[in-house]
């Protein structure tokens, strides 16, 4: 049996599900190995990245480039291309853009296991202090999710609408964010 | 510890003891960890990932229970002592392919190892042999709270432990089980097996490496989900899945036994067979081959052989392994003698 990628002989022979088909697929080592990197990259993130695309959509145009992590710099937009958060504190930064991707990945938004030994009730991330003089704290002072300000509870509730379907009050919100956008 | 001590005996979680040993292979949980003090891995600047190994490296040598753990960095170490480590689980290849500024801690019996600057700052992992999920859990628990108080976690109430990735933030835990299923495969159900499990939202992949080869018949199931559920829940729902699946394989295996006797011991003896004579054999015979005496010790065909010894050689016979055996690179050719005579001396329990 030839190799599905080039001409060599296949000698790995693999059993895929993609959305409840069976797919076989007969390779040489060479080809094996370089699926299996692709496949490790991509781990996990057929889902998630379905939920970005659907999600992607919902926010305004002008608000991509402005919803940015205060703390490493990275943009909503670059998060949506790549998967991946820079620091702890963009899951803060990116709250309300969080919760229904989290509920499209996990089915639930709420942590219900363990806790780190030495943390205190708190919604800040534990322990901002340095461990050694060596490593730098985060540059901003992370931002206690109690105390995110104003617009992003509505931006939230916004979200909310939009998910509900409720776009009367959708549009409603979204005027008093861009006033006090204006305001701000 | 050095890391050529390794390489005459293999980890303590191939011993090929523990509850359901027949299948179950081993069991594994895997943590990760972020720290507040600097942005995640592929954020963070040289100088971050150094402070990163820094604290880390003081902080297992702080801890008792680990004092006997080695840190290895892995820009010290050359490509075939990095794939030797890959080829003994104790890491990824991506850790592996990218070395600059990434650690490897391992324990003495190499039940625990900790990835430092992979995806996540910390990638813990535990494993045993046979299915022990709750007991590797609570092994991983507590060097887990250890950790917890040398080093700055990032977590939130809401979301719990946060990750680099949103598929793994909350538990931030993937519980794994090892399974060999040749049963299954032989008598065509694997695939309906492999079906229901990707509906219920668990990964299943194969023996080597992350991708999803499943060759020699080993299959190893984990969960998808780590938000909304305790470390407790989700390992029970793995280990509900898996005792199904456990029970599917003992009936293949009595159907085979009951229907295809003479086929299934033709093919188990052949297999003793050329494991025991060739002089030059690929990886991929071998663990094909491997499997099926695995096969035949589980179904008392073949009886003088440690199955200890049996699970060492999936891990002896690959590629980094010989070369480090053999203390030189070896071409293709020569590694598939070398492969043979490796086999050759640890079934018949001497040269030959
Ligand atoms: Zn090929
Ligand atoms: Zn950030």
């Amino acid at each position: 049996m030839k190799c599905d990628k080039c001409a060599k002989k296949a000698t790995v022979h693999l059993t895929e599900i993609v959305e409840g088909k069976v797919m076989e697929m007969h390779m040489c080592e060479d080809c094996a190995r370089e699926q299996s990197h692709q496949m490790e990259q991509q781990f996990g993130l057929a889902d998630l990245l379905a939920g970005l695309t659907d999600f992607g959509k919902q926010i305004p145009e002008a608000q991509k480039d402005v919803l940015k992590c205060p703390t490493c710099g990275l943009t909503y937009e670059e998060f949506r291309k790549f998967g991946r958060f820079g620091c702890a504190e963009c899951y803060v930064a990116f709250k309300s853009q969080l919760k229904p991707l989290l509920k499209k990945i996990h089915g639930s938004t709420a942590h219900l296991g363990k806790k780190p030994v030495n943390v205190v009730e708190t919604s800040m991330p534990a322990a901002a202090v340095p461990v050694s003089a060596g490593i730098q704290p985060p540059k901003a002072a992370p931002v206690p999710l109690t105390q995110l300000n104003a617009i992003d509870a509505l931006r939230e509730r916004l979200q909310d609408a939009i998910s509900r379907e409720d776009f009367e009050q959708a549009a409603e919100l979204r005027d008093k964010i861009r006033e006090m956008e204006e305001k701000g | 510890m050095e890391l050529n001590d390794l390489i005459h005996h293999t980890g303590e979680w191939l011993r090929g003891t523990g509850p359901q040993a027949n299948i179950i292979l081993s069991s594994r949980i895997r943590l990760a960890r972020n720290l507040t003090v600097a942005p995640f891995t592929s954020r963070a600047s040289k100088k971050d990932l150094d402070a990163i190994l820094a604290v880390v490296d003081s902080a297992i040598k702080d801890i008792p229970l680990l004092k006997d753990a080695t840190f290895f960095r892995l820009n010290e170490l050359d490509n075939i002592d990095r794939q030797f480590l890959v080829e003994r689980h104790l890491m990824s290849h991506d850790h592996a392919s990218n070395p600059q500024g990434k650690g490897l801690v391992v324990s003495q019996e190499e039940a625990l190892s900790i990835m430092v600057n992979e995806e996540d700052h910390l990638r813990l992992q535990v494993m045993q042999s046979g299915f022990n999920l709750a007991e590797t859990w609570n092994a991983m628990n507590t060097i887990d709270n250890a950790l917890s108080e040398k080093l700055p976690y990032a977590f939130l109430p809401e979301y719990g432990f946060l990750t680099a990735c949103p598929t793994n933030v909350g538990t931030a835990m993937r519980g794994s089980v090892m399974l060999h299923l040749p049963a299954l495969v032989m008598t065509r159900q694997i695939n309906k097996v492999l079906m229901a499990i990707s509906k219920l939202s668990f990964a299943s992949r194969g023996f080597y490496g992350e991708g999803t080869q499943a060759i020699g018949n080993f299959y190893q199931i984990s969960n998808q989900v780590s938000l909304g559920h305790s470390e407790l829940d989700i390992i029970q729902n793995i280990n509900g899945l898996i005792r199904q699946i456990i029970e599917q394989e003992e009936q293949a295996r009595q159907a085979l036994l009951v229907q295809n006797k003479p086929m299934l011991e033709d093919k188990i003896c052949r297999a003793w067979g050329i494991l025991k004579n060739a002089r030059i054999i690929s990886s991929q015979e071998t663990i094909e081959l491997l499997s099926m005496v695995r096969l035949g010790v589980d179904v008392g065909l073949v009886t003088d052989l440690d199955p200890k010894a049996l699970n060492e050689l999936f891990i002896m016979i690959q590629p980094a392994h010989l070369q480090k055996i053999e203390v030189k690179k070896l071409s293709t050719f020569e590694r598939d003698t070398k492969r043979a005579q490796v086999i050759r001396e640890k079934l018949n329990g001497r040269a030959v």
